[in-house]
């Protein structure tokens, strides 16, 4: 399949049209989505009008933007205007959004055409798709494993050959991680690089979106495309986006990257000679590798697990039955918001609510929530001494390469854990990538992982594409 | 009223202002009252999936108005989440300042003299509106609840006392000083009518120099009348029930105005775990200096100093006239009075005439010009205009607007000051030529009598002081 940077660039020569690859992406939907069932919805109609619209600009000799016809997979919590939006969970069920995320208006700006929704877990809670209210998306590398999550769904479109791009948010590592189990790159950008505006928040301060592609470059187009600031969200930085296309091919020349020990201990083998194998190529590549031991990162999943679920209580709070989605009918309104409530949610999504509520109750505060904030300055601050020294780190990904079906769906704490090594980047509010380097187990895609600190993208981008020529890709 | 028994109430109010921003605080809607429900609203007020509050910098300054007129410290400040499950909160949570509000401490001295410290002046957004069909008219039991989301994500400025106030005519002196601020800093119309303006009072009672007792808070006192009837019965509650060997219970309490008493809405167990914390789609709120200095002297001057410089140009401070001072200076409308006073009206017409006609219809004043107030009020001075008929065409002026010569020549009121007065009081001499006799002959009673028969004959339209002068002209 074309990457995203091709498709653009045959669709402004001439030598393709939007309407082509979309029906390419159309049927590819077509053939596999019963069985990975990686779309919850295709918004054929849509489509077909965004690509006929670059397909006329491009024949009136208009300039199309840096995406121009490039099918692009949505992760089912980013509101596009009309189209059903449903985070996977019933209470949204048959809710379509009034307007467009900020991310969708960039995208359609840069010329991309938006195919459809993908599966996640509910409400991004989850590291497997299996969470999902309709069913759990396969791993279209090896349908018995999962694709990883939340973005399990949005993997699974790039890594299927539907579209060339997808869209993801990463939280805890819900990009990241999906990306490494469908041998993807997928960027957790630095907190406020992108709008949050129109992504159903799950945890507020710790919420990014970013791409999965199959390439480092086109990585970098969607990125630079969609970031920037937005007036539309505080939280966004007041910066314009950052030029990153130029400096994918920078090389890691005197670069000072570390090792650290806690991005790797728990791995399983295959995965740790992987991250082994990697070093060798970064400093084959010219780069100064150190080791590095940080020990907070432990306490990140403690942190998160009480950061993230109390953020998630009151954002998940308005879905009560009153204006939009699920309403269990009842005789007063209390009992109908706990009936809706009872109904919409699922198990890991309750669970997580129940969580939050409990670490911000009065009495509770201090020793939950409170304790997890003072436990993320402690994060920031290790990774700025880390930064003070290195310009980057270097890890897993995650533990293990993609996992059975049900096999961590009985024991929370085991499908928590696999967000270990992604998590800590999130507190931090920092930047990181994941890209596909060697196979493991069953001959299945690891993901070795880069952080660098706020607005580091360009470097980071430049080290994954340097372990991508390495890893036979170039 | 003091209380029996050498007992002594302790009250503290929370005062909530709706803000007059062009916009709510969060999104570009509206911020208009009385529009059609549900049309000043988008993803942003309605807490839609997805959406984000962004700050309204208008809000931020006339927050910080207010603060500066109480003598606040404007400190660095965050947002906070206040999580509670009610229909008409779209997000099922208030963002609210919590620990860190934009004012700190301040105080508010008072026209008698008294001061009443103030503790804290923060920004939070308002609910929507909740109706309720049916049933009880409350949430629980009604047929049917509708919710007006226009008012939801209004800029609200929340002004907490100190426990400093000892009767309920203090409250009240508090709440109209208050009120007199925010209109003076633009930062609210003071409309309790229309909830502009809700209060919450604090109420404790004790022995004089006892501790303080343990308070019960009584919520949604929305006019002058049911916050002091409110204080009063509350305090004359505790103390009954203290007397009568019982305790007050820390609790929250609803007044009812028809019942014209309080009772429990909920107690301290009851009470609701908000569950705050930092609100993360907003950002640390700290205006600098510049910022601060540029509000600081756009700052209009506060009632106290509008007062005493209205004072100061009342020759006969009689108690009517100074009763006028004050709703002039509550209401803001001082500068017509001025304005007046400056082209030579009497003082006492122009307060009056401020003090009921302009203070009956607040949002004309924004219509009328301080120089059509000025030339009507001169041309019932000279006689040209009737007392009714200069409060007809100042209820024009302030209906549409216009000039006050145009309305009363519409009116028909001009024939009647030359003219068409002179014919009428020609006619009436001789008609009663007996009367006219008398009148000429040095009984002044007789005025009256003719001024009486000019105004049968012209339906009330003349003016008595244009009468006499046409009268004396033909003695
Ligand atoms: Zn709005």
């Amino acid at each position: 399949m074309k990457t995203a940077e091709q498709v653009a660039r045959e669709v402004r020569s001439g030598a393709t049209t939007a309407m082509a690859e979309l029906n390419a992406a159309l049927s590819a939907v077509r053939e596999r989505n019963e069985e990975l069932n990686v779309f919850l919805h295709v918004d054929e109609k849509g489509a077909r009008a965004a690509a006929s619209r670059i397909d006329e600009r491009v024949a009136r000799g208009e300039a199309v933007g840096p995406l121009a016809g490039v099918p692009v997979a949505l992760k089912d919590n980013l509101c596009q205007n009309g189209v059903p939006t449903t985070c996977s969970s019933r209470i949204l069920e048959g809710w379509r959004p009034p307007y467009n995320a900020t991310v969708v208006d960039r995208l359609l700006a840069a010329g991309a055409v938006p195919v459809g929704k993908t599966n996640l877990d509910e409400f991004a809670m989850g590291s497997s798709t299996e969470n999902s209210a309709f069913g759990p998306t396969k791993n279209p590398l090896n349908p018995s494993r999962v694709p990883g999550g939340s973005s399990g769904g949005s993997a699974a479109a790039v890594a299927a050959d539907m579209t060339p791009i997808a869209i993801g948010s990463d939280t805890g590592g819900s990009i990241r991680q999906p990306a490494a189990l469908c041998g993807l790159v997928g960027v957790k950008p630095s907190y406020g690089l992108v709008s949050r505006y129109g992504l159903i928040a799950f945890a507020s301060s710790l919420d990014q979106i970013g791409p999965l592609t199959k390439t480092v470059m086109d990585a970098a187009i969607v990125l630079e495309a969609i970031a920037g600031h937005d007036p539309m969200d505080s939280t966004s930085l007041p910066e314009p986006a950052p030029s990153l296309v130029a400096h994918v091919e920078s090389g890691v020349v005197g670069k000072r990257i570390a090792l650290v020990r806690e991005l790797v201990d728990g791995a399983d083998p295959d995965v740790v000679a992987s991250v082994d194998q990697a070093v060798a190529a970064l400093r084959e590549a010219g780069a100064t590798v150190v080791e590095l031991s940080i020990p907070e990162f432990r306490l990140g999943l403690s942190a998160y697990y009480l950061i993230a679920p109390a953020e998630a209580s009151s954002n998940l709070a308005r879905f009560d039955g009153v204006r939009y989605g699920l309403r269990v009918k009842r005789d007063d309104v209390t009992a109908m918001m706990e009936a809706t409530r009872t109904a919409g949610f699922g198990a890991e999504v309750k669970r997580r609510i129940m969580l939050g509520t409990y670490a911000l109750s009065a009495g509770y505060f201090d020793a939950y929530y409170g304790q997890a904030l003072k436990v993320r300055t402690r994060m920031i601050e290790a990774f700025a001494r880390a930064y003070r020294q290195v310009d980057m780190l270097i890890g897993a990904t995650t533990p293990s390469v993609a996992f059975e079906f049900g096999s961590k769906t009985s024991d929370p704490m085991a499908m928590y854990l696999s967000d270990v090594f992604t998590i800590p980047t999130n507190l931090s509010g920092e930047a990181a990538i994941s890209v596909p380097f060697g196979t493991g187990e069953a001959g299945l895609p690891i993901g070795v992982q880069l952080l660098g600190p706020g607005r580091s993208e360009a470097l980071l981008l430049a080290g994954a594409r340097v372990l991508e020529i390495a890893d036979g890709r170039p | 009223m003091t209380l029996r028994n050498g007992w002594e109430m302790v009250v503290g109010l929370e005062v909530h202002t709706e803000l007059k921003t062009a916009t709510k605080m969060f999104c570009g809607c509206a911020n208009s009252f009385g529009s059609e429900p549900n049309t000043s609203v988008c993803p942003v007020c309605l807490g839609l999936p997805g959406s984000l509050p962004v700050l309204n910098e208008r809000a931020i300054e006339l927050a910080m108005a207010i603060g500066m007129a109480l003598h606040s410290t404007i400190a660095p400040s965050t947002f906070h989440r206040k999580n509670y499950f009610y229909p008409d909160m779209p997000k099922d949570f208030q963002i609210s300042q919590y620990d860190l509000p934009i004012n700190l401490g301040g105080y508010l001295d008072l026209p008698d003299g008294s001061r009443v410290s103030i503790e804290r002046a923060h920004l939070e957004e308002d609910t929507g509106k909740s109706t309720h069909l049916g049933g009880s008219g409350r949430i629980h039991g009604a047929d049917r609840s509708l919710v007006d989301y226009n008012r939801s994500g209004v800029p609200l400025v929340e002004i907490v006392s100190g426990p400093d106030i000892r009767s309920s005519a203090q409250a009240r002196a508090y709440v109209v000083e208050l009120r007199g601020i925010l209109i003076a800093t633009g930062a609210s119309d003071g409309r309790m009518e229309e909830g502009s303006l809700r209060i919450d009072a604090n109420v404790s009672v004790r022995q004089a120099d006892a501790p303080f007792g343990t308070r019960c808070e009584i919520k949604n006192l929305n006019s002058l009348r049911s916050l002091q009837r409110a204080i009063d019965y509350e305090a004359a509650r505790q103390v009954d029930l203290i007397e009568e060997g019982g305790t007050v219970r820390q609790e929250t309490r609803h007044w009812d105005e028809n019942v014209g008493a309080t009772s429990t809405m909920r107690t301290k167990e009851e009470a609701e775990d908000y569950r705050y914390f930092r609100e993360p789609d907003l950002v640390d709120l700290a205006p600098d200096q510049s910022w601060q200095d540029r509000v600081r002297a756009q700052l209009p001057p506060m009632p106290a100093e509008r007062r005493s410089t209205l004072r100061a140009r009342i020759s006969e401070p009689v108690p009517t006239v100074l009763d006028a001072v004050e709703v002039v200076i509550d209401l803001g409308l001082d500068p017509f009075v001025h304005a007046a006073l400056d082209r030579g009206v009497e003082p006492a017409l122009a307060l009056a005439r401020a003090a009921n006609e302009l203070a009956g219809d607040l949002d004309g004043t924004s219509r009328l010009a301080a120089a059509a107030f000025c030339d009507t009020l001169l041309m019932e001075q000279r006689g040209e205009l009737s007392a009714t008929q200069a409060k007809t065409v100042l209820a024009e002026l302030l209906a549409r607007g216009g000039d006050p010569r145009d309305i009363a020549a519409l009116m028909g009121y001009e024939q009647l000051s030359s003219d068409s007065l002179g014919s009428t009081v020609a006619g009436l001499i001789e008609e009663f030529p007996d009367e006219w006799t008398r009148y000429r002959d040095g009984d002044e009673k007789l005025a009256q009598f003719f001024i009486g028969q000019v105004m049968k004959v012209t339906k009330g339209q003349a003016n008595g002081k244009a009468v006499v002068a046409e009268l004396r002209a033909r003695r």
